[in-house]
């Protein structure tokens, strides 16, 4: 890895240098909420003055760009004996992502995993993937952030930069040669002792940050023990079964596949959609029968599925403590309440 | 209505062309009217089936018909005998729009003594009225198409599966999911009030996605959670006549209104 530091001011020319030429992706705000507090998402943005440096979490993750909540995956001409299929990945220009946080970014380093690493890796998300251009940055913990606890408040790659504010300059790591080319455009140096010095004091400050905590000991085996867990019952008397949980989750992948016939009867469509494990018919199967008509375990297994049983696949859970899955539910159930909660069962 | 066009062939296969009535009983006529709407797709639209019926759009009429799109609810004791007229003649029989399903806006006036409604809107020269019902109360209805009104992709999307012999399936999660996939800023979040969590989804969340709450009109989700939601209605300030007023706006969610007035 290599490091280097810049001033303030050069932030801005190195956005205009990249936007000039490319589509840039970054956090910008919405609108702003009934307690007068800004709304932040990913959007398009074209002047560096739109781009909310400061912005805490988005209220959806940047999956638009990666994980279409809809993508058409094929469509179908239909002639009077012969048809043909087309197929496009939804992408014609490669993403310039201008200010991601360490959760998001590790959210995409845990979707590579299942999405690329498989035998079947999907072609629509890894052309997506192989054409986004990542610009990490720091960010400040909020009380919902439990980032910390999940192991993802830092990432160590799947970026190509990543900047921190260590207060009148930028400290940015570089791990790709396109950074290191896009960096010539600017005014950067080499740390000095003093900056290597600050940056650590930036980090440890972030740390004390934490208020919101996920005990993750032993905890794929605590889940096993506590699957006829009662608690269960109470979180799934909450739960709306709506799926909000799963489309603000930046780790979540679960699809549904519907096709359809155009009325003219000479087109054809196969569209995917991003589903949930939450709602009612997501482990309904041909002929009706439904493995899980109970809300509370549709809940339950999104738990499992995150917490237990990814972690035994890959070492890492799917949840990198972002918060948002516990922020967007109306019915106020969020991660570290109910891990908790299953945990004082077994304790 | 001459037939427009030879008989359609999907892949080589020529296809069943249904003969299909719309009849409308105590309603706006919006749900027939956004079938009519759609201009573009109309020719396409009246190839796959042959529309025998359709006061909106046509003179001649025929009593032979297999589908019987039904909209409208039943408010009086004439409207009873030609619903069941048109069962016994119809092999399909669907409710289209929430009237038809639930009674819809009609069935407001539920709530109160039929003398003052007919007083309050007939004045001194009063009309035949009776509490307002949907078309199962009365005949077997085999499949229902939600929404006030309908919207029209899904319509067409329903015959489209008839004509090709494709199951029909609704949406059974509520309307928040398609909601956060529009990625509209959640209206609870701009201290507005929305039934999108105990709806049913279907609509793409055409309310929310001009920031109006919804009103239930599609009814119920399959698994509706309607005490959370209560809840949240009340942690966010609102009162119980605001989740009242929505969920028996239409009717879906009459038997959850009326266990909450009991209350
Ligand atoms: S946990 Fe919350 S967000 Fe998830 S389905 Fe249940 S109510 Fe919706
Ligand atoms: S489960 Fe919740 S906290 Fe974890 S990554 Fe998903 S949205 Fe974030
Ligand atoms: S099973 Fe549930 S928790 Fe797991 S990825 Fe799918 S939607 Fe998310
Ligand atoms: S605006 Fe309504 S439908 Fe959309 S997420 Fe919020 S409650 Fe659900
Ligand atoms: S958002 Fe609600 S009220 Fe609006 S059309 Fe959809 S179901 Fe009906």
């Amino acid at each position: 890895m290599i490091f280097r530091v810049f001033d303030k001011d050069e932030l801005k020319k190195l956005f205009n240098v990249m936007v000039s030429a490319n589509k840039v992706i970054g956090p910008v705000e919405i609108g702003r909420d009934r307690d007068n507090k800004p709304i932040y998402a990913f959007n398009e943005v074209k002047s560096f003055d739109s781009v909310r440096l400061d912005y805490t979490t988005t209220k959806l993750p940047a999956k638009r760009y990666f994980l279409p909540f809809k993508e058409n995956l094929a469509t179908f001409s239909l002639d009077a004996d012969d048809w043909q299929k087309k197929v496009d990945y939804n992408i014609d220009r490669p993403f310039i992502f201008f200010g991601l946080h360490a959760c998001d970014i590790n959210a995409l380093n845990k979707l590579d995993k299942v999405l690329l690493g498989s035998i079947y890796p999907m072609p629509y998300y890894a052309a997506k993937r192989e054409n986004m251009f990542i610009i990490g940055l720091d960010c400040t913990p909020q009380p919902y952030c439990f980032c910390r606890s999940m192991g993802a408040d830092t990432a160590l790659h799947g970026f190509d930069m990543f900047i921190t504010d260590v207060g009148d300059l930028y400290f940015v790591e570089i791990l790709s040669d396109t950074a290191f080319n896009f960096l010539k455009n600017i005014k950067t140096a080499e740390p000095v002792e003093d900056d290597h010095i600050q940056y650590m004091k930036v980090v440890s400050e972030k740390n004390k940050k934490f208020t919101t905590h996920v005990d993750t000991t032993d905890l794929t085996k605590i889940l096993d023990m506590e699957f006829q867990s009662d608690v269960w019952k109470q979180w799934g008397e909450q739960c709306l079964a709506c799926g909000t949980c799963s489309k603000v989750c930046p780790t979540c992948y679960c699809y549904g596949v519907e096709e359809t016939i155009d009325i003219n009867l000479h087109g054809a469509k196969k569209t995917k959609f991003l589903y949930s494990c939450n709602l009612i018919d997501f482990a309904e199967v041909a002929g009706g029968h439904n493995f899980r008509p109970e809300r509370h375990s549709r809940l339950k297994y999104r738990y499992y599925h995150k917490h237990r049983g990814f972690v035994e696949a890959y070492e890492e859970s799917l949840c990198v403590g972002c918060g948002r899955c516990g922020e967007a539910c109306l019915a106020g159930i969020t991660v570290p309440e109910v891990i908790a909660s299953v945990r004082g069962e077994a304790g | 209505m001459n037939d427009p066009t030879p008989v359609r062939t999907y892949l080589g296969v020529p296809l069943y062309r249904p003969r299909v009535a719309f009849f409308e009983f105590s309603s706006c006529e919006g749900c027939q009217l956004q079938i009519l709407n759609n201009e573009a797709t109309l020719l396409d639209f009246l190839s796959l089936v042959e529309v025998v019926n359709f006061r909106e759009a046509m003179k001649e009429r025929s009593d032979d018909y297999e589908i019987a799109l039904v909209e409208g609810s039943i408010t009086r004791g004439d409207e009873t005998g030609r619903l069941k007229k048109i069962r016994e003649k119809a092999k399909v029989l669907v409710a289209l729009g929430s009237c038809a399903c639930f009674g819809g806006v009609n069935q407001l006036k539920n709530r109160f003594g039929l003398d003052w409604v007919k007083k309050e809107v007939y004045g001194d020269s009063p009309i035949e009225t009776e509490y307002v019902r949907p078309l199962e109360d009365i005949v077997k209805v085999d499949l229902k198409i939600f929404g006030c009104p309908v919207k029209k992709e899904e319509v067409e999307n329903i015959i489209i599966n008839i004509a090709i012999g494709k199951a029909i399936v609704h949406p059974k999660y509520p309307i928040c999911t398609e909601c956060k996939a529009n990625e509209n800023i959640c209206l609870f979040d701009l201290g507005e009030p929305c039934l999108g969590p105990i709806t049913r989804g279907g609509c793409n969340s055409w309310c929310p996605n001009s920031r109006f709450g919804c009103w239930g009109c599609r009814g119920p989700a399959e698994d509706t959670n309607i005490e959370q939601m209560k809840k949240i209605m009340k942690e966010h300030g609102f009162s119980e006549d605001t989740i009242l007023d929505r969920l028996e706006c239409f009717g879906g969610f009459s038997s959850y209104a009326q266990e909450l007035r009991k209350k």
